[in-house]
C-alpha cells in the first residue's frame, strides 16, 4: 500500500442552506487506512461536509475523489457502491425490525426476502467475528443496548462493503468502557486497511485514536495537524478561534440547608421498566450537585419527576416543604409557584415553542402568573415588558421580543430560557444540559451564571453528558447507571477515570484506594 | 335449532357481503399507514371510484369497464393525496378531508350534467353488474347435512369481487411481510430516516403505497354501485370509509387482524339489520334510525373500548423532511 | 422593504390570495366540463348574491352560519385538534335551543327565551363535542373519526325525535311546534322597518350581530388570556405545554367543547331567527363549510368573517345559479368547499418555494 495514497480528496467543496453556509471551499485529505479525526464546535459544518461525502447532500460545487477516482454521488447508494459507509449520531435503525432486517434493508437480494436474509446472515457472522463485532443477529434493535446498536450501524456499513467508514459523534452516547471498545474495534478495522473518519468534538479522544486531524470553524476549514504533533489546547483554540478557558473559576461553596430532599425514589415508565430504582440524595441551598452519567441512564427521568411532569413510582420527594409521591402530583406550574425553576434537556422539544414570539416563550410556565395577568386578561404590554427585561439581564440577541423564536440561534435561545428561569429568583434550579449547541463564548456566559446562582444561596441540580461541564461546576457529582446511583462523591475527590468506572457501574471504592 | 342455524349462517352470509367493500378498503388504508401517510379519504376514493364504476357500466355495458373506470378514478385521488402531502408536505388530515368533499360534491355534479336523474346513474341491467356465482358442485354437497347448508348459501352464491376481497388478505400479508418492498414500507413508515441513508427513496415507497391503496379503494367502490347494488346514488357510501379505518386501528395494523375486526363489524350490523321491526323485551320495537345508527355506534365503542394500547407506525402523519 | 417584511407579505398575503385564486380557477375546469361556460356562471353567482337586496341578504344570512362554524373549527385547529363533527354538533345544538325554547313557558318575555336559546344551543354543541373530546384525551381514540361517527348519529337522532317525539299530533312533516313570537329573534328586515328603512324580505336576522360579538370573544379569549394561551401553547408543541404545567387533556376537552359549543350556536341563526320551529336537516353543509372557512382564514376572526362572507356569497350564488341552470345543482358549492380546503389548507405551501425564489431570494453573502 502506497503510504501517501488518499482515500479521500475534497477540493473546494461548497454547500449553503438558505442563507447559512455551512460548508466553504472545504478541503479535505484522508489517507488510506488511517483514523482522520475531523473536530469543530456545533454548527462548524463537519455533518455537513460528510453529509455530502456519503451522497445525503449534493454539494453546490467542489470535487470528490475517492480512490483517486472523481465522483458525483446523487444518492447515498452511489457513495456506499464506491465503498463509503456512514454511522451517523442519531442510528438509522428500524426499531422493531431486528438486526438482520436492519442490515439488509436496501441491499436485500431479490425481490423476496428469505434468500437475502440467508445469504446476510452468513455474510453477517463472518464480519462480527472478523473485527470482533458480536450481536445476536434475531434479537430486535429496541431490545440492543446502546453500544449493541451502534456495532450494528457498523456492520450494517461493512455489510454494504465499506472500506471507508465516517463516524458522526459515535461516543457522545456510550460509556468509556464501551468507548474503549470501540476504540479497539477501529484498531482491528485499521489493521484490514479501512479507512475511518471519526466527526466528534472531544478534544481527548481525537488526541488518543486518531493519526490526523482537521480542524473546521464556522464553515471553513481552518487547520490540519498530525496528532502526534498537537494538543488539546492548540485544538481548542483552532476550534474555536482564540485562547479558551477550558476550567470555570469558582470559588469555595458555602453549604445551607437542604432544599431538595430525595428519599427512595424509583419510577417506572409506561411499559413497567424501572427508569429510577430507589434513588436518595439531598440538593442544598448554596451547592451545585451534577448529575453524571451517559445519556438514557435515568438522568432525564430524574428531571422529569422532580419537575412535576411525571409522577413517582414508590419513594418521595421534599420539594421546599412541600411532599412529592405516587398519590401526591404537584403539577409544573405549582412547582414553578414554590420556587423551583427547570431548564430542560431539549430546548427544541420542551423549552420553548418555535411560533410563538420570545415574548410568549418568555412565559412559558408563568403564564398563570398575577404578575402579567389581570381578572381575565392576559397584559400584552406586561408581557413584552417582562422580555425585553430577560434580554437585557442574559443579553439575548437580537433583542427583539416580537421576533419568533424560531428565528433566534441555539445559543440565544438557550439563553432566554436560561434567563426565563433564573430570573424569576427560583430557590432551586433544575438545569438540564446547558450548554448543549451552544457555542463557547455562551458556554462561559453561561457557567459563569450558573455559579453565580449557587452563590446566591440556590440549589442548583445539574444534569450534564459533558463530564468536563459536570466536573467544572459541580461541588457535589453523583453518577447514575441504569437508574440507579453507582457513585457519590465530592467534586474535589473526583477524576474523569474514577466517574467512567462509577458511569459503568464497575467502580468500587477499596480496589481503587489502593492504585492511588 | 334448524331455524336458529339456518338464520345464523344467512347472517354470517350478510356479514361477508357487508364486510367486503371494509376490508377492501382496510387493506387500502394498510398500505398507507404502514408507509407512514394516514389517510382518511377512504371514504372519498370509493364513493368516486363507485361513481366511475356505476357510469362506465352504463355507457359501455360491461361490469368490467366498470372496474377499470373505477380504479382509475380511485389511484388519480390517491395519487392526488400524495401530491398534497407526500411532495409538497401538506397536513394529510387536511388533504384527505378535502379529497372526501370534494368526492362528495363532484360526482352529484357530474352525474347531474351527464345523467339527469339528480346525482345519481341509471339503474343498470344485469348484464353491467356483477352477479352472484354458483361455485360448483352445490347441487351435491347439498345433500350433506350441516356442510350443505353452509356450502350453498355461505361459501357459493358471493359475486366476484366478494371472493377477491377475502384472496387479497393472504396476498396483502405475503406482500408485507415476505417480500422486499414490504419491508421497506414497513421501514419507511417507522424511520423514513434509516431508509434515505440505506439509499432508497422514501418519495417513491410513499406513492407506491398509495398507489396500492388506490386500486383497492377503486375496487371497493366498484363493489358498492355495480355488484352490491345496480346503480350510484349520492352519498352512497354512508361512512364506510372511515369504519373501514376505525377497523385497521382496531386490528392493529396486521392484515389478519384487519381481517377479523372487519368481519365482527359486518357480523354485527347484519345482526342489527335482523333486529328491524323485532320488538326486544324492555326497549319495545327497535327504531329503524338506532338500526341505521348502529355501525356508527359500533365504531365508537371499538374505538373507545380498547384503542388506548395501539401503536401505530411510528412517522405516522409526519411528512419526511431531511434534517439538517 | 427588507427581507422579513416581504416573506411577511408573502406568507401572510399573497400566499393565501394564490391559494383561492387557483382553487377558483379549478371549479372554472370543472364547469367547463359540464358543458358550462365559466364566465356565464361567475355573472350569475355574483348578480344572485349581490344583485338584488334580497340576494344579500340571503347572503349575509348564510355567512352568519358560516362564521360560527369557522370560529368553531378555529378553536380547535388552535388546540392542534381537527374538529370535523361541525355538522353534528351544530345539529344538536339546535336541538338545545328548540328545546329550552319549547320547555319555557310561551308567555315568557323575549329576554327569558333568547339568551335561553343561546344558552341552550352552547350547551348542547358542547355535549356533543364532550364525549370525543373525552374519548380523545382519556382513550386516545382518534378524534376525527369518532367526530364524523357522531355526525351520523346526530342524523339518526335528529330524524328520530323530530319525527317520533317533537312532532305535533296529526302533523305530516317533520317539524316540531311553532316557537311562541315572543322567542323568534328579530329580521333584519323588521328592524330596519322600525326605523323606517324599507329592505326586502329575506333570513337575515339579528344574529349576525350575534355571530360578530362572537368574533371579538373569540379573538380575546385565544391571543389575550391564560387558557387561550395553553391552548395554542398545547396546539403548537404540547411537549412543551406539558413542561409549563399545561395539562393536554384538560385541553382537548376545553378546546372541544368551545368548538362545539359555538358550531351549536347555528341553530340560533337557522331556528331562531329563521325557521322559528325545529326542522330537519337546517344545519346542513356548514359544519364542513366551516372547515374550508377556517383554512381560508388561516384561523383568525377577521380572515373567518372574510372567509365566511365568500361562502356566503358562493352558497347564494350557487342557489341562484342551481336556479338559472337545470344542470347544475347546489353541489357545485361543495365542490368548491373541498377546492378551498385543498388548495388553502392541504396544498397551502404549493406556491411558496417559487414566491420566496422569484421575490425575497437569498442574497449572496461574501465570507472573509
Amino acid at each position: 500500500m502506497d503510504d501517501n495514497k488518499y482515500a479521500i480528496e475534497l477540493t473546494d467543496i461548497d454547500k449553503r442552506f438558505g442563507p447559512v453556509y455551512a460548508n466553504n471551499r472545504v478541503c479535505l485529505k484522508v489517507k488510506q487506512g488511517s483514523i482522520h479525526g475531523i473536530i469543530g464546535e456545533n454548527g462548524a459544518g463537519k455533518s455537513t461536509l460528510m453529509s455530502i461525502l456519503y451522497g445525503f447532500y449534493q454539494a453546490d460545487s467542489g470535487q470528490i475523489k475517492v480512490f483517486g477516482k472523481p465522483y458525483q454521488f446523487n444518492d447515498s447508494h452511489q457513495a456506499m457502491a464506491s465503498g463509503i459507509g456512514m454511522v451517523h449520531q442519531h442510528f438509522m435503525l428500524v426499531d422493531n425490525f431486528s438486526v438482520l432486517e436492519n442490515v439488509i434493508l436496501g441491499c436485500e437480494g431479490g425481490p423476496l426476502l428469505n434468500e437475502g436474509l440467508a445469504v446476510a446472515r452468513k455474510e453477517l457472522t463472518r464480519l462480527g467475528e472478523e473485527y470482533g463485532l458480536k450481536v445476536d443477529l434475531d434479537a430486535t434493535v429496541e431490545s440492543l443496548s446502546v453500544g449493541s446498536q451502534q456495532r450494528v450501524e457498523i456492520l450494517k456499513a461493512l455489510y454494504k462493503g465499506a472500506k471507508i467508514l465516517i463516524l458522526d459523534e459515535p461516543t457522545g452516547v456510550l460509556t468509556p468502557q464501551e468507548t474503549h471498545d470501540l476504540f479497539r474495534i477501529f484498531s482491528a478495522l485499521k489493521q484490514e486497511g479501512v479507512t475511518i473518519i471519526l466527526i466528534t468534538h472531544k478534544l481527548r479522544e481525537i488526541i488518543n485514536i486518531t493519526d490526523n486531524v482537521s480542524v473546521m470553524r464556522g464553515g471553513e476549514m481552518v487547520a490540519h495537524r498530525e496528532t502526534s504533533k498537537t494538543d488539546r489546547e492548540e485544538l481548542a483554540e483552532l476550534m474555536v478561534g482564540r485562547k479558551v478557558l477550558l476550567q470555570v473559576d469558582k470559588g469555595q461553596s458555602n453549604k445551607g440547608k437542604a432544599l431538595l430532599k430525595i428519599n427512595n425514589l424509583s419510577v417506572c415508565d409506561q411499559q413497567g421498566v424501572y427508569r429510577l430504582q430507589n434513588v436518595s440524595f439531598d440538593v442544598h441551598a448554596g451547592e451545585v450537585v451534577g448529575i453524571a452519567g451517559v445519556s438514557g441512564n435515568g438522568q432525564s427521568t430524574l428531571l422529569e419527576v422532580l419537575s412535576g411532569i411525571t409522577l413517582p413510582t414508590e419513594g418521595n420527594i421534599d420539594i421546599l416543604g412541600h411532599t412529592v409521591d405516587a398519590s401526591h402530583q404537584i403539577y409544573p406550574d405549582q412547582l414553578r409557584h414554590y420556587g423551583l425553576a427547570h431548564v430542560p434537556e431539549d430546548r427544541q422539544r420542551m423549552g420553548l415553542i418555535n411560533d410563538f414570539s420570545a415574548s410568549e416563550t418568555a412565559i412559558l410556565g408563568y403564564h398563570n402568573s398575577s404578575e402579567i395577568n389581570q381578572g381575565l386578561l392576559l397584559k400584552k404590554d406586561k408581557v413584552k415588558h417582562n422580555c425585553e427585561s430577560l434580554m437585557s439581564a442574559f443579553d439575548v440577541r437580537p433583542a427583539d421580543p416580537n421576533l419568533q423564536s424560531r428565528n433566534f440561534s441555539g445559543g440565544n435561545q438557550q439563553k432566554l430560557i436560561l434567563a426565563r428561569e433564573f430570573e424569576r429568583n427560583p430557590n432551586i434550579l433544575l438545569i438540564g444540559q446547558p450548554t448543549r449547541g451552544v457555542d463557547i463564548g455562551a458556554i462561559e456566559f453561561i457557567h459563569k451564571r450558573i455559579i453565580a446562582m449557587r452563590d446566591a444561596g440556590k440549589a442548583v441540580l445539574l444534569v450534564s453528558v459533558e463530564l468536563d461541564e459536570i466536573m467544572s461546576l459541580s461541588d457535589r457529582i453523583i453518577v447514575l447507571c441504569d437508574g440507579q446511583i453507582t457513585g457519590n462523591i465530592d467534586a474535589k475527590d473526583a477524576d474523569e477515570r474514577t466517574l467512567g468506572m462509577m458511569m459503568a457501574n464497575a467502580y468500587s471504592s477499596e480496589e481503587n484506594e489502593t492504585t492511588h | 335449532m334448524d331455524d336458529f342455524l339456518l338464520t345464523l349462517v344467512l347472517t354470517l352470509d350478510a356479514a361477508m357481503r357487508v364486510s367486503t367493500p371494509l376490508i377492501l378498503a382496510a387493506m387500502a388504508g394498510l398500505f398507507a399507514e404502514r408507509s407512514g401517510v394516514v389517510d382518511i379519504s377512504l371514504e372519498g376514493k370509493m364513493l368516486a371510484s363507485a361513481f366511475a364504476a356505476a357510469s362506465a357500466a352504463v355507457v359501455f355495458g360491461s361490469p368490467w369497464l366498470g372496474l377499470l373506470a373505477a380504479i382509475g378514478v380511485s389511484c388519480v385521488l390517491a395519487m392526488l393525496h400524495g401530491f398534497a402531502t407526500i411532495t409538497h408536505k401538506g397536513d394529510q388530515i387536511v388533504s384527505g378531508v378535502a379529497i372526501n368533499i370534494l368526492a362528495a360534491g363532484l360526482t352529484i355534479i357530474l352525474g347531474l350534467a351527464w345523467f339527469h336523474r339528480g346525482g345519481g346513474t341509471p339503474t343498470l341491467a344485469n348484464d353491467e353488474r356483477f352477479l352472484s356465482i354458483t361455485l360448483p358442485g352445490v347441487d351435491i354437497i347439498d345433500h350433506i347435512p350441516l356442510i350443505g347448508v353452509i356450502y350453498r348459501e355461505l361459501l357459493s352464491g358471493h359475486n366476484i369481487l366478494v371472493y377477491l376481497a377475502f384472496l387479497v388478505v393472504p396476498l396483502v400479508w405475503w406482500i408485507v411481510f415476505r417480500t422486499r418492498f414490504g419491508l421497506r414500507l414497513r421501514a419507511v413508515g417507522e424511520n423514513p430516516a434509516a431508509v434515505d441513508t440505506a439509499g432508497l427513496s422514501v418519495i417513491k415507497l410513499r406513492y407506491k403505497a398509495l398507489l396500492i391503496g388506490g386500486i383497492l379503494c377503486g375496487i371497493a367502490g366498484a363493489y358498492i354501485s355495480i355488484a352490491h347494488n345496480a346503480q350510484f346514488t349520492r352519498d352512497m357510501t354512508a361512512g364506510q370509509g372511515f369504519i373501514a379505518l376505525a377497523a385497521l386501528i382496531f386490528g392493529k395494523w396486521r392484515p389478519y387482524t384487519v381481517l377479523s375486526a372487519c368481519l365482527l363489524f359486518g357480523f354485527l350490523d347484519a345482526v342489527a339489520v335482523r333486529l328491524q321491526g323485532v320488538t326486544l323485551p324492555i326497549i319495545g320495537e327497535v327504531p329503524v334510525q338506532l338500526i341505521e345508527a348502529a355501525p356508527y355506534l359500533l365504531t365508537v365503542v371499538l374505538l373507545a373500548g380498547f384503542i388506548g394500547k395501539a401503536i401505530p407506525p411510528k412517522s405516522i402523519g409526519v411528512p419526511y423532511i431531511k434534517e439538517r | 422593504m427588507d427581507r422579513n417584511s416581504r416573506l411577511n407579505w408573502i406568507n401572510r398575503l399573497l400566499l393565501p390570495l394564490l391559494n383561492v385564486i387557483t382553487a377558483f380557477a379549478a371549479t372554472a375546469v370543472i364547469f367547463l366540463l359540464i358543458d358550462v361556460n365559466p364566465i356565464e356562471a361567475t355573472k350569475i353567482l355574483l348578480y344572485g348574491a349581490f344583485g338584488y337586496e334580497e340576494g344579500i341578504g340571503y347572503t349575509l344570512y348564510y355567512a352568519t352560519n358560516f362564521i360560527f362554524t369557522g370560529l368553531a373549527v378555529a378553536i380547535a385547529f388552535h388546540a392542534g385538534l381537527f374538529n370535523i363533527g361541525g355538522e353534528g354538533q351544530a345539529y344538536i345544538g339546535g336541538l338545545g335551543s328548540a328545546l329550552i325554547i319549547l320547555a319555557i313557558d310561551p308567555s315568557a318575555s323575549a329576554w327569558v327565551f333568547i339568551p335561553g336559546s343561546i344558552i341552550g344551543g352552547l350547551l348542547f354543541g358542547a355535549l356533543w363535542a364532550l364525549i370525543p373530546a373525552y374519548l380523545q384525551a382519556y382513550r386516545g381514540s382518534h378524534i376525527v373519526i369518532t367526530t364524523i361517527m357522531f355526525n351520523f348519529i346526530a342524523s339518526s337522532l335528529m330524524v328520530y325525535l323530530v319525527v317520533n317525539v317533537l312532532r305535533e299530533v296529526g302533523q305530516m312533516q317533520p317539524q316540531s311546534a311553532f316557537f311562541p313570537s315572543a322567542s323568534w329573534l328579530p329580521f333584519m328586515h323588521d328592524v330596519f322597518a322600525n326605523f323606517g328603512v324599507v329592505i326586502e324580505q329575506s333570513p337575515l336576522n339579528l344574529s349576525l350581530f350575534l355571530a360578530l360579538f362572537f368574533c371579538f370573544l373569540t379573538w380575546v379569549f385565544i391571543w389575550h388570556t391564560r387558557w387561550g394561551y395553553a391552548i395554542r401553547a398545547t396546539g403548537l408543541n404540547s411537549t412543551a405545554a406539558v413542561y409549563s404545567g399545561i395539562k393536554p387533556k384538560q385541553i382537548i376537552i376545553l378546546s372541544m367543547c368551545i368548538s362545539g359549543a359555538l358550531a351549536g350556536l347555528v341553530g340560533i341563526n337557522e331556528l331562531v331567527g329563521y325557521q322559528h320551529r325545529l326542522v330537519l336537516d337546517f344545519h346542513f353543509g356548514y359544519g364542513f363549510g366551516g372547515i374550508a372557512v377556517s383554512l381560508m382564514g388561516r384561523n383568525h376572526p377577521i380572515g373567518i368573517i372574510i372567509a365566511a362572507l365568500l361562502f356566503g356569497v358562493l352558497y347564494q350564488g350557487g342557489a341562484e345559479l342551481a336556479f338559472e341552470m337545470s344542470n347544475i345543482s347546489r353541489d357545485i358549492v361543495v365542490v368548491m368547499q373541498a377546492l378551498i380546503i385543498l388548495f388553502c389548507g392541504a396544498l397551502q405551501y404549493m406556491y411558496q418555494p417559487w414566491l420566496i425564489r422569484t421575490l425575497a431570494p437569498i442574497q449572496e453573502q461574501s465570507h472573509g
